[in-house]
Formats: structure tokens, sequence, C-alpha cells
């Protein structure tokens, strides 16, 4: 009975997962290499343990998914490798080195939950925060920053809502601009917290194509994603997880029979009973 | 008409009570701005309540007021971020309980010292701003200048910091010291406030002007100067009506900044009650 509705609820996907090729993408594979190294990383929340042991490596020039059922500790996995939380064990290196001390190579999305959509900021100002790093203490923007900006806006389709209040937006144009904002930072790590909820089919489109562009810019992108849904086939790698690693590896690798039911094992149990 | 604004002006307790007056107007405007649109009203509130024990410390040990006052507004916060870390109560339990109980041990203090010290309890509550010396009036320029020289200096550490924490700490700025930053120049500002306004009703001055100016534009720069205009305005009508009236300054200014606010909840072309045809934020709109 449980194995039933198992096959159920994952045969959709795993059609899709067979049939779709990974195209173009293929040729970024011979330079993609392991750019973060995390080993025996945990979490503790208080007396909660959220995270424990995750070992994998996470490869640039590729698009990685986390994925895993709620409360799997999706958002707290990048939230660690990133030192946002603190972590109870572990390292993570980047090129060889600790990751928290090469915060300029990042660029962070949260998400979009996570923001006070009310705050007295435009489009521009908040596109513009991507700057500020690289502009340095008591500085002002320079106008290459001016024209970073503007060309970011330009590649997210929100040059002519520059001016609108970031309260005014739907949430796939909020989206957008955080998308603008990262690009802006010209990072070699990318990290996005759950980019696609919410969000129209638009907005959808034009996040994959710059993600795959930049995968193609040999650049690293980690992406925390809510379901295993239609979109799962545009990711080279996932990391399966639930508190523990479950799976890491190519999508195919990792999307078998067995790594699901470990993974959403209580979810399956439920939708069976 | 410009007769009776400058008739007051003759008196040098007058010159000095309205120079402070337009200082913290300007001062608590710009500042509070971070309290509001970080959702921190209630630790303004936390903060100048807790000033009061160390303001009667001060006043025993013959040490600057000022300063007492300072160290108690930072050790309350201190308090507040350990309650919060360390245990399972929120942040709004723990301002709650650290403010009332340091205000509780100020009016204490304050209450056994004041007949020997001949200072007024009432004072430090509501302010006792017609009888500021010249030397307040320089520790209140002194202070200002500092707040917005600061302010101006990190704005936009402070504006990526105050609207994304996480985003601004993956970006690698230093966001502990920049929080910590932060409440270092709600503590100055809350003291350079107590003069004019007093412990209780300073929270209006940080968060009414910024508050009214939100309703009426929609950048944080604009909302802090347009605050800033408001609070200064309210502070020079508060001034001239407790002259004319003989009602107390204080309450006065707030009365005026209040009104303002309401007036901009009314009619804010974006916001108001009855002149807004637009949809609330966000929702609706088509991507």
């Amino acid at each position: 009975m449980q194995n039933i509705s198992f096959y159920e609820k994952f045969s959709p996907l795993r059609r899709q997962v067979e049939e779709t090729p990974t195209q173009a993408r293929k040729s970024t594979d011979m330079n993609s290499t392991a750019a973060i190294n995390i080993s025996h990383l945990g979490v503790h929340y208080r007396t909660q343990e959220a995270l424990q042991d995750v070992n994998c490596i996470i490869k640039s020039g590729k698009l990685t998914g986390i994925f895993g059922p709620n409360g799997a500790g999706k958002s707290t996995l990048m939230k660690a490798i990133l030192g946002l939380v603190p972590i109870s064990s572990g390292q993570v290196l980047y090129k060889n080195q600790p990751l928290m001390q090469q915060l300029d190579q990042v660029a962070y999305v949260p998400q979009r939950s996570q923001i006070d959509w009310n705050y007295p900021a435009t489009v521009w100002d908040v596109v513009m925060m991507g700057r500020v790093r690289k502009t340095g203490w008591l500085r002002s923007f320079s106008t290459v920053s001016h024209q970073v900006v503007k060309e970011a806006l330009e590649r997210v389709g929100m040059k002519e809502l520059q001016n609108r209040p970031i309260g005014e937006l739907s949430g796939g144009q909020q989206q957008r601009v955080f998308l603008a904002r990262a690009l802006t930072q010209q990072a070699e790590i990318f990290c996005f917290d759950e980019p696609f909820l919410g969000i129209d089919q638009k907005t959808q489109t034009i996040i994959f194509e710059i993600f795959h562009e930049l995968a193609a810019e040999n650049k690293t992108l980690l992406v925390v994603n809510h379901d295993l849904g239609q979109s799962t086939a545009h990711f080279d790698d996932l990391i399966l997880l639930n508190c523990e690693l479950i799976a890491t590896g190519s999508r195919q690798e990792v999307l078998t029979e067995e790594n699901l039911h470990r993974a959403y094992n209580g979810k399956v149990m439920y939708f069976a009973a | 008409m410009l007769n009776t604004l400058i008739e007051p002006l003759q008196y040098g307790f007058m010159q000095r009570s309205l120079i402070i007056a337009i200082l913290v107007g300007l001062l608590c405007a710009v500042v509070g701005s971070y309290l509001m649109v970080q959702r921190l009203a209630l630790l303004g509130d936390a903060i100048s309540h807790s000033v009061l024990p160390g303001l009667a410390i001060a006043f025993m040990i013959g040490a600057n007021i000022f300063a007492g006052a300072f160290i108690a507004g930072i050790l309350s916060t201190m308090a507040i971020a350990f309650i919060k870390t360390r245990s399972p109560i929120k942040e709004d339990a723990a301002m709650g309980i650290v403010f009332s109980a340091s205000f509780a041990l100020g009016v204490t203090l304050i209450t056994v010292i004041q007949k020997s010290n001949k200072i007024d309890l009432n004072h430090f509550l509501f302010g006792n701003i017609l009888s500021v010396t010249i030397d307040e009036v320089r520790d209140t320029s002194i202070i200002a200048t500092i707040v917005l020289i600061v302010v101006v200096a990190l704005y936009k550490e402070l504006l990526f910091y105050t609207f994304d924490p996480l985003g601004a700490q993956a970006a690698g700025l230093p966001v502990n010291r920049l929080n910590f930053g932060l409440m270092l120049l709600i503590a100055l500002t809350i003291v350079a406030s107590m003069k004019a306004v007093g412990v209780i009703l300073v929270l209006s001055l940080l968060i009414t002007p910024g508050a009214t100016a939100y309703l009426l534009v929609k950048r944080l720069h604009e909302v802090m100067v347009l605050g800033a205009v408001i609070g200064v305005i309210s502070s020079i009508s508060g001034m001239y009506l407790s002259y004319f009236y003989n009602l107390p300054s204080g309450p006065a200014i707030v009365l005026v900044v209040s009104g303002l606010f309401i007036l901009a909840l009314l009619f804010s072309p974006r916001h108001g009650i009855f002149t807004s045809h637009q949809m609330k934020s966000g929702e609706n709109v088509k991507g």
C-alpha cells in the first residue's frame, strides 16, 4: 500500500527526469570542479539537532539544488555554509580556504518572506545594495556601479520599474529585483533560498535562463528548492536532505526510488495512511 | 505677527530652549527612522525608560548625567540581547521586562534622592526644556553633530543592514558592529533628548516624524529628511504654543507632531485614508 502511493507521487517526476536531456549544458562539464567542500557540517538549535554531519562537494559551472521535505534543514544548510547560523561542527572550504573569509565572493538572496517589503526603498535602492561591499566604507557609488545596476535591471526586465517602491511589486517582480541585486555583486558563488516560491511563469523562465548563463560562466550556483516538481529537470546536481545527507551527486544519481523514499519517508507514509 | 514671533526670543531661556528643541526634533527624526523601518519602536521605548537609573546614580555620585544615562541605556540593550539569546523568551517580552524593571529602579532611586539633591522626578519623566543651561546646549550640539555625521557616513551600509540583515552578513558586512553602532546612536539620541521632552515622551519624537514622512515619501533618505523637517517644525511650534498658552513644553511638542501625523494619515496622496485610490502595497499587482 505504502509503495503504491509512493510510485503515484513520483511517477510524473520520474518520467520527466528520464526524458529531459542535459542539452547544451554538457559543454560546461569539462571545466567544472569541486568549488565548495563541506565536511562534517552540523547545526544545533538549542537542544535540537537541525543538521548532522553533512559531507558533500558543490561544483562550479553547475546548477546545484538543495532538496528535501519541509523541516529537512535546507535553508539551514545554506545559512550554515555561509556562516549565517552558528555551526556546531565541521567546516566549509572554498578553493581550499574557509569560505567565511571569502564572503566578498558570495551573493546570497534570502527567502522573500524574510524581507519587510514595506521598507521605504525603490527597486533601484535595493539593487544598488549589491554594490555596497565593492564600493567600500565612506565612499559613494561610482559611475561603474550605476552602469552595473542599470544592466542588471535590464537583464531581469525591471528597468522601467526602477523608481517604483518595492512594496508595490508582485512576488515575481520582487524576486527579480533580488536576482538583479545578486548579479551586481559580481560574485563567484550565488546562493538562492527558495527563489521559485510564489512567482509567475515569466519570472521563473528569466531566473532559470540567468542561472544557466552563470553556470556557463563557471560560477557556483546553490539553490534551495521547495519541492520536487517540473523544474527539477533544470538542475545539474542535487543535494537531497532530511536533517542528514540522503544523497548527493548528479540529478540522475540522486533521484532514485530508494533515495526519494528515504528522504520523503514520513510524508509518503502519511499519504498511504 | 512677526513681532509676536520674535518677542519670546528676547529671553535667553527661550533662545536656548528653542535651539535644543530644533536639535532634538532633527536628531530624533533621523535616528528614529531606523527604529521604525526595523519595527523596533518598542526598543526606543525600552532604552528611554532604562536611562532613568543611570541618571539617578550619576546624580548620587556627582558624575556627568549624560554619561550615566548613556551607560544605563547601553546596559539595558545588552540585557535585552542576553535574555533573547540565552533563553526561549522572545525579544518583545525581554524588552518589556527590562524596561519596566529599570524604570521602576529609576523612579525609586530618584524619589529617594530628590529631596537632598533638589531635583524633581517630573523633570526627568516629562522634560524641563525651559531650564536648559548653555552647557547643555553645547553638549546636545556635540551629540547631534556626531550622530548626524555617523548616519551620513554609514548610510549605504545601514540601509543594506536594516533592510536585509542576512544578505548584508552574507556579503561580508560586519553586521554585529553595525547593529551595536545603531544602538549607540539611538542611546545617544535619547540621552540628548531627555531635557527637552523627558524619557516618556521621547518615543514620540523618535517614531512619529519618520512615520508621518513614511506616509508621504518612498525612500529612506527622503523619510529622514522630511521627518527631520516635520520634527523641527513640531518642536518650534510646540515651543511657541507652550510660551503663549502656558502649556507644558514637551507635551505641546508631542501634540503638534501627533497632529501632523493624523493629517498625513488622513490626506497622504499615496496612503491617505481619504485620499488614496490605490490598492494597498503589493496586493493584486500583476507580474
